[in-house]
């Protein structure tokens, strides 16, 4: 029986021939990550065994993203202890202020993820380097001591489950329709323990941006990781952004699935998942009239070039309506300057927008955007659970970039041709 | 291990944003977390509940983000044993690495909020409603784990070995 991009990978890393869903394996990690949140209960563990240096400075990363820059004194306190951890024991990648931006749009962007790669990260959405063929998925704080003291950690082989979809996409229409529409037909513990494949020539056509969107919610099914095949598109962004050799690795003919779907690319419309599930699929068009009072566009799922494009496409010359807030939160530095050279930034503080730096800050109802009781938003964030975003009366409606564009020009949820 | 203990109920996608809300994530003391815990849902739970009372749920809790602050935002309460009907996956490993235990069971709808039942826990047995309710037996590489005291100690137990 043939093995699965996701059994191939694991069983690399357990230096082992074949390994079969089920099985417990000891893997070498490439990466440990953790962030401001996730972070310091990592390092109270790592006082509690008595450790004394990290596997490998160049490979434990810490990214102070979520409560930054930050928002009360403990918050302080916890970036404050990372940083001086950091010092002490000569992390190369420790991530903050002007250096900093949403760790999974990051990671990829400074090449400290290739292709065949394990990744362990203490963050849920871990899973999103799925999108360049290597091997990532969240963890809590204590695994990822475990990972940042041995550089290994214990996995279950997970099941595959295979997407496959073929044809042609409609205008606007990016990955995060694609996974919202997945999420709508599995449900959100679809993908419970299992590795989420995507393969066909309707994946082939999608960018870089939409495929780490894509991986990035597969966490939002209870899968275990988001993976894709290694095409030339994947190789272009590693040549542009990575030093580090990448290993191809790719599922065989005979690989086994739990599951297999077919999806035709052109029926994917303009999905939105309604609260207080991600997977509360319906089409944007089949709402009626649900007014917003905030609109989002950022976050480790859409705060990339891809987005920001079709934000601005969508709002040039044109006004955020009255009483709704848009804010925009480009998700890396260098997204934040490319964004500003393309000219984005004006044509979004014309027509109203906020400009957020680099931050989690709104998605998980951090700050920088908290909701009130009874409030409304459409974001292009990765959850919508109740009171996720502020007040456990507040609500959340998670859409692609163009939706939350077009949202936040009509002030209700809207379909992008009904704006251009 | 036996355990007697009374029920609160939670139904189906228990998320981590209602176990411990993300506006409480700068403190790592379970204690402080635990006034917390269930805000959203049922926010006089962490004055109600009890030491040894038991958490049961219906499919997939605690899914959502990998904070380890929701197995410490229960545990703070002295909760020891959440039974659900299936566990998301990263809850999964963080509840056995912070002393938690969890039974895979379907007993939801056998049991009502305030009913007193007894688990034994090692067993997987669990006597509700005057029934005996066998749990999806743990997986024998967790039951190791356990057995070394968790994932922090076989880790100590390596760095000093």
């Amino acid at each position: 029986m043939g093995m699965t991009i996701t059994e191939k990978i694991l069983a690399a890393h357990a230096d082992k021939e074949y390994v079969e869903p089920g099985e417990i394996v000891d893997c070498r990690i490439d990466l440990a990550m953790a962030n401001d949140i996730t972070a310091p209960l990592s390092l109270e563990e790592f006082e509690k065994v008595g450790a004394q240096k990290v596997f490998d400075p160049e490979k434990v990363v810490f990214v102070l993203d979520h409560f930054t820059p930050n928002k009360d004194i403990l918050s302080a306190e916890n970036c404050k202890k990372i940083r001086e951890f950091s010092k002490k024991y000569g992390i190369v990648n420790f991530f903050e202020g002007g250096q900093c931006g949403i760790e999974h749009a990051l990671l990829p962007e400074k090449g400290l993820v290739v292709a065949g790669d394990i990744v362990i990260g203490a963050d849920s959405h871990t899973c999103t380097y799925g999108a360049l063929g290597a091997f990532s998925t969240g963890m809590g704080s204590t695994d990822i001591t475990y990972g940042m003291v041995t550089g290994r950690i214990w996995f279950k082989v997970p099941e595959s489950i295979k997407f496959h979809c073929y044809g042609k996409w409609g205008k606007w229409v990016t990955g995060k329709e694609l996974i919202l529409h997945i999420l709508g037909m599995i449900g959100v513990d679809g993908a419970l323990y299992s590795a989420m494949e995507y393969t066909g020539d309707a994946i082939g056509s999608l960018s870089m941006d939409s495929r780490f969107a894509i991986a990035n919610m597969a966490i939002e099914a209870g899968g275990k990781n988001g993976i894709f095949h290694v095409d030339d598109k994947t190789i272009a962004f590693m040549k542009e952004h990575a030093a580090r050799p990448y290993t191809v690795y790719a599922s065989d003919a005979d690989a086994r699935y739990k599951e297999a779907y077919e999806i035709d690319a052109s029926k994917v419309g303009f999905t939105v998942a309604c609260p207080s599930l991600p997977s509360n699929a319906k089409d944007a068009g089949e709402l009626g009239n649900v007014n917003v009072d905030q609109v989002v566009i950022g976050s480790c799922t859409n705060g990339r070039m891809e987005d920001l494009a079709m934000a601005a496409e969508i709002l040039k010359g044109k006004k955020v309506a009255k009483d709704v807030r848009c804010i925009i939160i480009p998700a890396t530095p260098s997204i934040y300057g490319e964004a500003m050279r393309r000219g984005y930034f004006q044509i979004f503080l014309d027509a109203g927008c906020i400009i957020s730096p680099p931050t989690c800050g709104p998605c998980l109802g951090g700050h920088m955007g908290i909701l009130a009781k009874g409030e409304r938003a459409v974001a292009t964030t990765n959850r919508n659970f109740i009171g996720r975003m502020g007040h456990p009366e507040s609500e959340v409606y998670l859409a692609g970039p163009a939706v939350a564009a077009a949202t936040a020009i009509k002030g209700k949820i809207t379909r992008p041709e009904e704006v251009i | 291990m036996k355990l007697k203990g009374k029920v609160w109920k939670f139904g189906d996608h228990i998320d981590t944003d209602i176990i411990i809300p993300a506006q409480y994530l700068m403190h790592t003391d379970p204690k402080v977390l635990s006034q917390h815990c269930m805000e959203p849902l049922a926010p006089d739970f962490p004055k109600k509940v009890q030491p040894g009372d038991i958490i049961v749920s219906g499919i997939n809790f605690g899914c959502g983000s990998s904070r380890e602050h929701a197995p410490l935002a229960i545990t703070g309460l002295g909760i020891t044993l959440i039974i659900a009907k299936t566990f998301a996956r990263i809850f999964y490993r963080n509840a056995f690495n912070k002393g938690l235990a969890l039974l895979e069971a379907d007993i939801y709808d056998l049991v009502e909020d305030g009913d007193e039942i007894e688990v034994d826990i090692s067993r997987g047995i669990i006597q509700c409603g005057g029934k005996e309710v066998h749990a999806k037996p743990i997986p024998p590489f967790m039951e190791e784990l356990i057995n070394e005291g968790g994932l922090i100690n076989h880790l100590k137990k390596k760095l000093e070995g």
